[in-house]
């Protein structure tokens, strides 16, 4: 029945949503002499996912941390909800591409720190976190120390702490690039069931265009540094088909045409 | 995979009556006991490797001065014993305890001014390094002059010995949180204290401890120096007084009384450390 009814929200994505959740306007960012973002406009429907595909160094995790408020562009704007994005927000949570975990403090004590930070009380915040643990699929390691897990382990670590704040905007930098494919399959669907059901805005960036096409609502393409959004795809795959969507005609399509524009870069 | 772990961990829970994890939680007793087993009988090893050499130059006899380690544990127990060693004591531990708590303070304080602030860094650093490398001997006329021959001038002493390594690895430490972590904290809404007290101070707190290490072991030092050059008082009297009789053993003694101390202090300050932040005694990621 869910299926029956993801095909139908996906039926239409044609028209642009009205609903933006967040607005990258006419973003530049320098470090000293590099320029890594240049004049990028980019919206992102609320409720939906978007993907950031582009070639490595082109500046993906950098737009993610200016619109997590982490570091300021060196020009032009960024509004979730309507508002300027000043600082860091309990709206945005960020699951970072190394992980940053605290190595001194047990998986518990990491996925409950954004709870922490909160002043969520202890015992709430630790059943909280156990049930954001149990659901990435680390049942029974919540004592252990992030030492002690293999890199695909840490990294579910970092995505429950961000799961468990509940920030309607989530972003997602490669959070699946140390995980196996099991793995990720598993997450693939687990994240497309949590953007149906908790009308949360995802902003993904990866480095698989197969993953992009399968997850994604709408796919920007960014250009190598000084980056800008190359094009905008909004992938139209009927999910509710039954079969194996990854061998679905249009699904093959879509991830042909965004390797040929890719490709120019890489050669 | 996960699931493959989850469900063998299940049968073997189904057919052990859930033995499992209580099988690892005992194994994990064991290597940990065997673990301080074998840290406390290489101790008990090491030191009587040391004694023995001592004893064995003693009676060779290296120099007519050097005492073997019987008779200067002889020599100890007759100060433990006539009250002397603790009249001395009394004494020594004034500059001694008074310094290094000042140290620590002060050191911890300016360390983590100087860490976090680069302004500081280049106002203050240089004083301290300046001070970590000046002839300590050569400043205490100086400073006997200043403060006279009271505490004072001995606590002087004890800092300047025990403060700069202090400042210094607190200071490098915090200035090298890894900015990850920080940037972490940041985005889930940490205010500049909690990024302070939850992420900066425990992330620094091996190596502040490491300063302390050696900023203790340095404060020993100054505290018995400054007997022996301002004035001799405490277990430096004891040093002093033996020596000018030819009491060899009682001066082995004392110093072998201060080294036994420092030891002890050194030894509290690592529980204070598992105590306070029990993350580090668990091995650190590199990432
Ligand atoms: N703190 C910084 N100081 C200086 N230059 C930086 C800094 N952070 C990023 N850059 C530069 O900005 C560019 C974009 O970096 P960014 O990390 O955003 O790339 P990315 O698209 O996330 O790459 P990847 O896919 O490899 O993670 C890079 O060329 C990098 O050299
Ligand atoms: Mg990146």
């Amino acid at each position: 029945m869910s299926q029956i009814d993801r095909s139908l929200g996906r039926a239409a994505p044609a028209a642009p949503p009205a609903d933006i959740a967040v607005s990258v306007r006419g973003v530049s960012k320098n470090y000293g002499d590099v320029q890594a973002l240049e004049n990028l406009s980019l919206d992102f429907p609320r409720g939906q996912l978007t993907s950031l595909l582009g070639p490595s160094g082109c500046g993906k995790t950098t737009l993610l941390k200016i619109i997590a408020g982490l570091i300021p562009a060196s020009s032009g704007s960024v509004e979730v909800d309507g508002r300027p994005v000043e600082g860091p927000g309990p709206d945005r949570a960020f699951v970072f591409q190394d992980f940053a975990l605290l190595p001194w403090a047990s998986v518990l004590r990491n996925v409950a720190f954004g709870l922490e930070l909160r002043g969520v009380a202890r015992s709430e915040r630790e059943d909280r976190a156990a049930r954001y643990i149990r659901e990435v699929g680390l049942a029974g390691f919540e004592q252990s120390f992030p030492h002690e897990l293999s890199g695909g382990m840490r990294q579910r670590v970092g995505l429950a702490r961000a799961l468990s704040v509940d920030a309607d905007v989530l972003l997602l930098d490669e959070p699946f690039s140390a995980v196996d494919e099991q793995t990720r399959r598993k997450f693939q669907e687990d994240m497309l069931a949590l953007v149906e059901t908790e009308r949360k805005t995802f902003i993904f960036v990866t480095h698989s265009i197969e993953e992009a096409v399968y997850v994604s609502d709408q796919i920007a393409i960014l250009l190598p540094r000084p980056s800008r959004v190359h094009e905008v795809i909004r992938p139209s795959i009927s999910r509710g088909g039954g079969g194996n969507i990854r061998r679905d005609a249009e699904y093959l399509d879509i991830v042909d045409e965004i390797w040929a524009s890719l490709r120019s870069y890489v050669e | 995979m996960i699931r493959a772990g989850r469900s063998l961990a299940r049968d073997a829970g189904k057919g052990a009556s859930g033995g499992r994890p209580r099988v690892t939680a005992g194994t994990g007793r064991a290597i940990d006991a065997f673990r301080t087993h074998r840290s406390l009988a290489l101790k008990v090893l090491s030191a009587a490797i040391v004694f023995g050499a001592w004893e064995i130059a003693g009676r060779v006899p290296v120099s007519y001065a050097f005492p073997t380690f019987i008779n200067s544990m002889l020599a100890l127990m007759r100060m433990v014993f006539d009250g002397s060693l603790f009249v001395a004591y009394a004494e020594t531990l004034q500059p001694l305890v008074i310094g290094v708590a000042i140290s620590a303070l002060v050191g911890i304080g300016m360390g983590l001014w100087i860490g976090l602030n680069a302004a500081s860094r280049w106002l203050f650093s240089p004083i301290f390094i300046v001070m970590q490398a000046a002839p300590l001997a050569a400043l205490i006329p100086i400073l006997v002059m200043v403060y006279g021959i009271g505490l004072t001038s001995k606590v002087f002493v004890v800092c300047i010995m025990a403060m700069p390594v202090i400042v210094l690895n607190t200071a490098s430490a915090v200035a090298n949180t890894p900015g990850s972590i920080k940037e972490m904290a940041t985005s889930f809404m940490a205010s500049d204290r909690d990024v302070l007290l939850k992420v900066v101070i425990p992330a620094a707190s091996p190596i502040i401890f490491s300063g302390l290490r050696l900023g203790v072991s340095a404060g020993f030092i100054g505290a018995i120096l400054s007997e022996l050059k301002i004035t001799p008082t405490g277990v430096g009297d004891i040093i002093t007084y033996s020596r000018s009789v030819a009491d060899y053993p009682s001066m082995y003694a004392a110093i072998f009384s201060i080294i036994l101390l420092a030891v002890v202090f050194l030894n509290l300050l690592e529980t204070l450390e598992n105590r306070l932040f029990e993350g580090n005694n668990r091995g650190y990621v590199s990432d």
